[in-house]
């Protein structure tokens, strides 16, 4: 097995599963030559050729309506989008088309793509491209949501992806691409989308969070733990749709406390679903109101103050805090 | 500062003739070789001379802004930024043909533009420096906030010129954007809502020959960037980008259109991009030095300066002066960028409406009692 950071599994996915698969292509703006912006393709067009490692134009809604196109008509096509806040002029076409044409034309069509796009905060980067946009696309019934939060479940997750007969958009942490390695397992292999990642085990609170927020939460939590003595579970959704209900009921049936936390602006952020899910399916249970800790409803400001809107490890505690003190 | 009222070459041809040569779509109209060489002179605008000094003085000063800056991003003291240099004459040609009245929509390189027309460095500095206080435009300045989202300023160019038009105004706008932009779904929209209901606006493609790492040849397979306009029913033409007086004059030239209702023109400035796309960017992964260096002989601030030179405007002491001047320049809006007040945490909730919802309100009152918590002796 090799050490490898978040960006380095998500190109060794790339890699093995266009080795084994011929239809799987990616395409993009600067994914060939260039490798991508965050060097996520970086090699592939040396290994795979110009026909699958494409340098599109310039243009989101024209990469993921022609992916849709190559996907109908027998490719599997990894459509990469520069960063998150330039999803939305591909909107039309992922939300439009990506998502409805499996129910559209009664199971005859589908878009097996994948969109994969950095996303998130924390590295000081310029307007647009600190987004946290994934409650817009657990949103749109027909996608698949995933998140990874680290290296080995980068690579799994992809491949899954990948392979799954559905659209999946699959939102890349930028802030952890190169945070840290871990060891990454060679070859292909799946982490079936659909199954959370129990991080810690623990009795008193059931924290839950993904994709960016996942690490953060999972440092906190054993800081919190060792100065308080609070046992503290830890969930990664790993993916946010389908999402692992089960495994979360199985924790606050035991915890009875929630704290949950995302990057996002809090209104209808995937938070307040898991909170109405919670509330609704296991209330009997609760001993505390389910506690959200999340950024503002607010753009996220430009990087001088970018701090102030993310979630930190001191926010994080705090939430904690508040769900086992209630 | 913003340039002083320039006085203008103007023009008596019927503007909105079709098939006027000048209006050229392929061979871009050069006024200056790259020698500084005048080889239209019928096309040479009229400018005092002393004009031709500011402007000169405008080019060395961007390019001592852009050189400061990327200096400034790699010792850690700016954010990512986005360099200019090579692009001076196409910039500082196209601001220099506007008029207060008329609005300019950035995209994020125009830096010597936004200033041109009356913002500061400072400005630019703070934005890059990642305040959104660098956005905060003086109200009789003209100026749209920086469109990071390709080509999507187009759109608000064509609407602002609409409006005036609709309004009854003489004005024209003027959207700026890269040879990537072209490709965007925007620019079709945006020229075509032009083309339709004659709308005055000049839609200024810097040509810099690469959107990042992708070249121009595969952002179209038109021979020219120039020749969509045709489709879309009006004038297009390509001019020399480094050449500052055949992009003043062309600029010029449509902007006067614009204005007297003549509808919209498309102009291709084809220059060159001397440094990498931003400061997060590698451009030795995509173009040869060979390439670059031979671009950097056709550099804009060589070719007005010998033309300055051939006018027996311009010595080698002039040039020095210049030199220290635009540095001074740059260095005293540093100074001020370096000294920016810490902001209140209010700052980023103000502004997200004109009043400030409930919600908001308890969420930064949280922010402030979780920032208290944290350093409780303040």
């Amino acid at each position: 097995m090799a050490q490898m950071t978040l960006v380095q599994a998500i190109n060794d996915a790339l890699k093995c599963e266009m080795r084994q698969d011929k239809r799987v292509l990616v395409m993009g703006e600067d994914v060939g030559v260039d490798g991508g912006v965050f060097r996520a393709t970086d090699g592939i067009i040396n290994e795979f050729g110009p026909d699958r490692a494409i340098d599109t134009p310039l243009a989101e809604s024209g990469i993921v309506g022609a992916a849709i196109g190559m996907a109908v008509n027998g490719l599997r096509p990894v459509a990469e989008i520069q960063f998150d806040g330039f999803m939305t002029p591909a909107f039309d076409q992922i939300v439009s088309h990506a998502a409805r044409l499996r129910w559209r034309s009664r199971g005859r069509f589908s878009a097996p793509i994948v969109v994969r796009a950095p996303y998130g905060g924390g590295i000081r980067a310029l307007e647009h491209h600190s987004e946290s946009p994934e409650a817009w696309y657990v949103h749109t019934p027909g996608l698949k949501v995933v998140t990874p939060s680290g290296p080995s479940d980068a690579k799994g997750l992809l491949i899954a992806a990948i392979r799954d007969p559905d659209p999946v958009i699959y939102l890349e942490p930028k802030r952890l691409y190169r945070a840290f390695r871990e060891e990454v397992p060679e070859g292909a292999y799946e982490i079936p989308l659909g199954k959370a990642n129990l991080v810690r085990e623990g009795r008193d609170v059931t924290a839950i969070s993904w994709g960016s927020m996942s690490r953060l939460l999972a440092q906190t939590a054993e800081e919190v733990a060792e100065q308080d003595g609070t046992s503290i579970e830890v969930i990664d959704l790993r993916t946010l749709v389908p999402l692992d209900f089960e495994l979360i009921s199985q924790s606050v049936k035991k915890t009875g406390r929630v704290v949950i936390l995302q990057e996002s602006a809090r209104t209808c952020g995937f938070a307040s679903e898991i909170a109405a899910l919670i509330t609704e399916r296991l209330l009997l249970h609760l001993e505390a109101p389910v506690v959200r800790v999340s950024g503002y409803d607010i753009a996220i400001p430009y990087f001088r103050m970018e701090e102030h809107y993310l979630p930190d490890s001191g926010k994080v505690a705090r939430g904690i805090r508040q769900a086992v003190t209630y | 500062m913003a340039k002083s009222t320039p006085t203008k070459a103007k023009s008596t041809s019927d503007e909105s003739s079709k098939g006027d040569h000048s209006w050229s779509i392929e061979g871009p109209i050069q006024i200056l070789d790259p020698a500084g060489k005048v080889i239209d002179k019928e096309l040479e605008p009229k400018l005092p001379d002393d004009e031709l000094k500011e402007i000169y003085r405008w080019m060395v000063t961007a390019r001592s802004f852009d050189e400061r800056a990327l200096s400034l991003q790699r010792q850690g003291r700016l954010g990512t930024y986005a360099p200019l240099s090579g692009q001076e004459a196409a910039q500082v040609g196209s601001a220099w043909a506007l008029e207060q009245q008329d609005w300019m929509f950035p995209s994020y390189r125009e830096h010597a533009v936004q200033v041109v027309r009356g913002q500061r460095w400072v400005d630019i500095l703070t934005y890059w420096g990642g305040s959104e206080e660098g956005n905060r435009i003086p109200k009789n300045v003209n100026n749209f906030t920086i469109s990071i989202p390709i080509a999507t300023q187009i759109l608000h160019a064509m609407g602002a010129a609409w409006a005036g038009k609709l309004r009854g105004e003489k004005m024209a706008a003027i959207a700026y954007f890269g040879d990537g932009g072209t490709s965007e779904g925007d620019f079709h929209e945006g020229l075509n809502f032009a083309g339709v209901f004659k709308v005055g606006t000049v839609f200024f493609c810097q040509n810099n020959q690469y959107a990042i790492s992708v070249p121009r040849e595969r952002q179209t397979s038109s021979e020219t960037i120039a020749q969509k306009a045709i489709a879309y029913g009006f004038d297009g033409v390509q001019v020399d980008g480094n050449d500052f007086l055949a992009v003043y004059y062309i600029t010029n030239r449509a902007l006067e259109k614009a204005r007297s209702g003549g509808g919209p023109t498309l102009i291709e400035a084809i220059t060159y991009r001397f440094s990498h796309h931003t400061t997060a960017d590698d451009w030795t992964r995509y173009r040869s030095a060979a390439e670059v260096e031979e671009w950097k002989q056709k550099d804009p601030l060589i070719r007005f300066r010998k033309y300055l030179e051939n006018k027996k405007l311009w010595s080698d002491k002039d040039e020095q002066k210049l030199l220290e001047e635009a540095k001074a320049e740059v260095a005293k809006a540093v100074e001020e960028y370096e000294k920016l007040p810490e902001r209140d945490v209010e700052e980023i909730f103000k502004y997200t409406f004109a009043e400030m919802p409930w919600n908001l309100k308890e969420q930064l009152e949280d922010l402030r009692a979780y920032l208290k918590e944290k350093k409780p002796e303040e």
